[in-house]
């Protein structure tokens, strides 16, 4: 093959503005810049869409108010009563994780959420806040968690490791479900792009995959933004009503 | 055996996984769509499941393909 492919080398984080605090690197790079463009998005979308709130909304104040009934309303269905009040948490998180996941879609940016350690952060941020939830609302009742009703003592020596590791993995699954996804896809696009550049005229065929793939991209970045919040939706409603 | 060739054997190995991404994503979307035949009036309520199901099911195919994916182009 004539031409060196390398699909990993969209993922890599590099500085734009070196700042080092004694042996603490904090340097500014493209990873935080797609952040810092991702939260500054949504306060723009957010603040101008709701500043002149009319009775019959805009354009900006209907994509403002559809994006937080929408997540309200997955709220209402999925994390039970009285969960109202972490709104505003799943909200910046299915926002944060959408912008993200759509920004890296831009040919020659970066994809924040395509870092384990980013979605990593993100997942052990909603692990630990409802496992303290849990404790708070409950105090050591909330272990009731861990032991399922109804079940013979026999079967509970079996089934309370069972669920004990299932709540461990949590944080796991739940960031490497994002970070696979994004990986894959990216480096999916960059390998069918690979394929149209060593190929010549032929490369009409990678290249309408490719064109296919984006679309699929859209719908995943979109989909794994709902997953992760209807997910932390899910694990609210068993430490607010345990089961 | 070389290592060149057990990276390709490696990689050919990790996309089995997908096998079992395929047989979710069918099942899940088969299920789909024998329920709404025979309640249609239920597809509002049954195709959010029906694509968490999917996002669910894509991701544990994706876990072999990113591995596949590391051994290619990584080590």
């Amino acid at each position: 093959m004539a031409i060196e492919i390398h699909p990993l080398e969209q993922f890599t984080v590099e500085r734009l503005i070196p700042l080092h605090i004694g042996k603490l690197d904090i340097s500014y790079t493209n990873s935080a810049l797609l952040m810092t463009l991702a939260v500054g998005l949504i306060t723009a979308l957010t603040v101008f869409g709701t500043r002149k709130a009319a009775l019959v909304p805009g354009r900006w104040q209907s994509v403002a108010e559809m994006s937080y009934e929408f997540v309200a309303d997955m709220i209402d269905t999925n994390a039970g009563h009285g969960a109202r009040e972490f709104l505003p948490f799943v909200f910046t998180l299915f926002m944060f994780i959408l912008f993200s996941n759509l920004l890296g879609l831009v040919p020659y940016s970066f994809t924040v959420t395509s870092h384990i350690i980013v979605t990593f952060a993100l997942a052990a941020v909603v692990f630990v806040g409802v496992t303290i939830i849990g404790f708070v609302r409950h105090g050591a009742h909330f272990l009731r968690l861990f032991v399922p009703a109804g079940v013979p003592a026999v079967l509970l020596v079996l089934l309370v490791p069972i669920e004990l590791l299932s709540y461990f993995i949590r944080p796991f699954t739940l960031s490497i479900r994002l970070f696979a996804n994004m990986l894959a896809g990216h480096t999916m696009l960059a390998i069918f792009g690979g394929f149209a550049a060593s190929v010549g005229f032929f490369a009409i065929i990678p290249l309408g995959v490719d064109v296919l793939l984006v679309g699929l991209e859209l719908l995943v970045a979109a989909l794994q933004a709902y997953v992760f919040a209807i997910l932390t939706c899910l694990y609210l409603r068993d430490a607010l009503h345990l089961h | 055996m070389d290592l060149a060739s057990a990276k390709m054997i490696g990689a050919g190995l990790a996309c089995i996984a997908l096998v079992g991404a395929g047989v979710g994503i069918g099942n899940v979307f088969a299920a789909l769509i024998t329920s709404v035949a025979r309640n249609p009036a239920a597809q509002a309520q049954v195709q959010p499941f029906a694509f968490l199901g999917f996002a669910l099911a894509e991701a544990t195919g994706l876990f072999g393909l990113a591995i596949a994916f590391l051994i290619l182009f990584v080590f």
